[in-house]
């Protein structure tokens, strides 16, 4: 048995976010790595290995033969939001296996300038083959399928809408406090309750914003740690689950993959939910936070809306900050958004979180522990983190 | 956007389940080797993996597992169809279904667990709630 390697995130960044009319993805994708390289201090050339998804026929070889990239190492896994966890868990394992030594993860998207471009619909259509001919008929738009889940987890436990929009509510008073937050003028109960209705029961800020961005991470191998101007946070354990595509196979919509990938993450990583010092969870809607939350562990099942009251997911005075950059709901969702969770996390344990950096309670020291949960397609996929320093 | 995002696009296998549609009958599959049913329709049984799957009629009953009344899509024909009831029922044969819920006056009307029953638009099964049944 060959010990395996340690394994730390050592470079982390955004590309320009927000609204970006004049880049391409292919621009976004190679602004974030070389920012992320530049982050961690290493060379260009100890990158042995490259992963990305959701930009090219090939995918990740476009984006590497625009990074100038010639890899030993690639990964292209493609389950929607979660990808970046997956694949950063992939990652870890092949550093620790002595298959590849720096490993880039870069993704960008241009998605709320190719809505306003008329480069692609607002809702999306997956296309019409195959299981795609036993939906589509019904126009079950993503934020449809998103609102039924939560619908059904108000039938089976009293969650109320109020709840929900508490997850809102404090995922912008997060981003009020991120200088890279594309909404930050906060927002209360009410006013995500009277917003437009677009599939109920989600008004407007239960959805995520549309923007553009891109973001990377650069895990290495724990030798070349030294070697970069960061410290390093390290990857402690993963998980990964897949559940369903269609909504008519999964069994029960109260219950997120995350329900196996964050058991599974903490197992290996040997912690608890409760020494989790924040989180970062995949919220396109939200419900996703709420429904996670519960499935990690934070709370029991169906008590995800209580858990979501008092204020307890707020960077100030919350009892888990959870979204500390103001997450989806807020902050920037390009599409696949699970590459920002791990950036977020990583800047946190850093202490790199400025105004909105979060203190462990008790002696107001710099987190220690920390989870990054993405899901991904609707409830379809499910990777978790856990990294410390 | 032209053209429509709505249709269905049958294969060899599938042909079967929209034909019975199109004279409507709403078809599910059950295997014979382990007698458990199946929808959306495969060629074999992904409970067992067997691939003694058949056709059978299904009684056209289900119960609301959940809906979404979606305001927004536009995606054409259905930004003229909204508001909308997407919904995912429970058949009585056991399986799940991805479907529409029609025929109801406003969302306010439906509960969990509502009795429904299929009808036809255009040859695509929809359901809708049995006049005078609880939860209805």
């Amino acid at each position: 048995m060959v010990a395996r390697r340690k394994v730390a995130v050592v470079g982390v960044a955004l590309s320009d976010c927000g609204r970006v009319d004049d880049a391409t993805p292919y621009a976004l994708h190679a602004q974030a790595a070389r920012r992320a390289l530049a982050d961690s201090g290493l060379d260009r050339s100890l990158v042995d290995g490259f992963a990305s998804a959701g930009l090219g026929t090939l995918a990740p070889v476009e984006v590497a033969e625009y990074l100038g990239l010639r890899p030993t190492w690639v990964d292209s896994t493609s389950v929607g939001g979660a990808t970046w966890e997956v694949m950063a868990a992939h990652a870890a394992d092949a550093i620790a296996a002595g298959h590849a030594r720096v490993v880039l993860l870069a993704y960008g998207s241009t998605a709320r300038a190719d809505v306003r471009a008329g480069r692609r619909t607002g809702t999306l259509s997956f296309g019409t083959r195959g299981p795609l001919q036993f939906e589509v008929p019904y126009g079950h738009t993503l934020i449809a399928k998103y609102a039924m889940a939560a619908r059904r987890h108000m039938i089976e436990y009293g969650t109320t809408i109020e709840q929900l929009a508490e997850v809102a509510v404090q995922a912008r008073a997060n981003a009020a406090l991120n200088p890279e937050a594309m909404f930050r003028t906060p927002v209360t109960v009410d006013e995500v309750l009277v917003g437009p209705m677009i599939a109920d029961p989600f008004t407007k800020l239960h959805c995520c914003v549309r923007s553009d961005g891109g973001a990377a991470v650069l895990l290495a191998a724990e030798e070349y740690v030294r070697d970069c101007r960061t410290s390093p946070v390290w990857v402690l354990g993963s998980g990964e689950h897949v559940s369903h595509a269609a909504m008519s196979e999964w069994p029960d919509f109260t219950v997120s993959p995350a329900a196996v990938s964050g058991r599974l993450a903490f197992e290996r990583a040997g912690v608890r939910p409760d020494e989790m010092d924040f989180a970062e969870i995949y919220d396109a809607f939200t419900y996703m936070t709420l429904v996670t939350l519960e499935d990690l562990g934070f709370c029991g099942k169906g008590e995800g809306g209580a858990f979501a009251e008092k204020g307890r997911l707020r960077v100030e005075g919350g009892e888990l900050p959870v979204n500390t950059d103001g997450g989806g709901l807020s902050a920037q969702h390009p599409g696949m958004r699970g590459l920002f969770l791990l950036v977020e996390a990583v800047r946190q344990l850093r202490g790199e979180g400025g105004e909105r950096q979060v203190r462990r309670r008790g002696d107001g020291s710099l987190p220690r522990l920390g989870v990054a949960s993405g899901t991904g397609g609707w409830f379809c996929s499910s990777g978790t983190v856990v990294l410390g320093v | 956007m032209t053209g429509r995002f709505d249709l269905p696009e049958p294969d060899a296998f599938t042909r079967t389940y929209w034909e019975a549609a199109a004279e409507g009958r709403l078809l599910i599959r059950r295997c014979r080797a382990c007698g458990r049913t199946h929808h959306y329709p495969r060629e074999f049984c992904p409970h067992c993996w067997s691939e003694d799957a058949v056709w059978e009629p299904a009684s056209g009953r289900a119960t609301l597992y959940t809906w979404s009344v979606v305001h927004r899509n536009d995606l054409p024909p259905f930004t003229d169809r909204t508001p909308y009831v997407a919904a995912v029922v429970d058949l009585a044969e056991g399986p799940r279904m991805m479907t529409e819920v029609v025929g109801t006056g406003s969302a306010g009307e439906l509960s969990a667990g509502a009795e429904l029953e299929v009808a036809f638009r255009e040859g695509i099964p929809v359901f809708r709630v049995v006049p005078g049944a609880p939860g209805g």
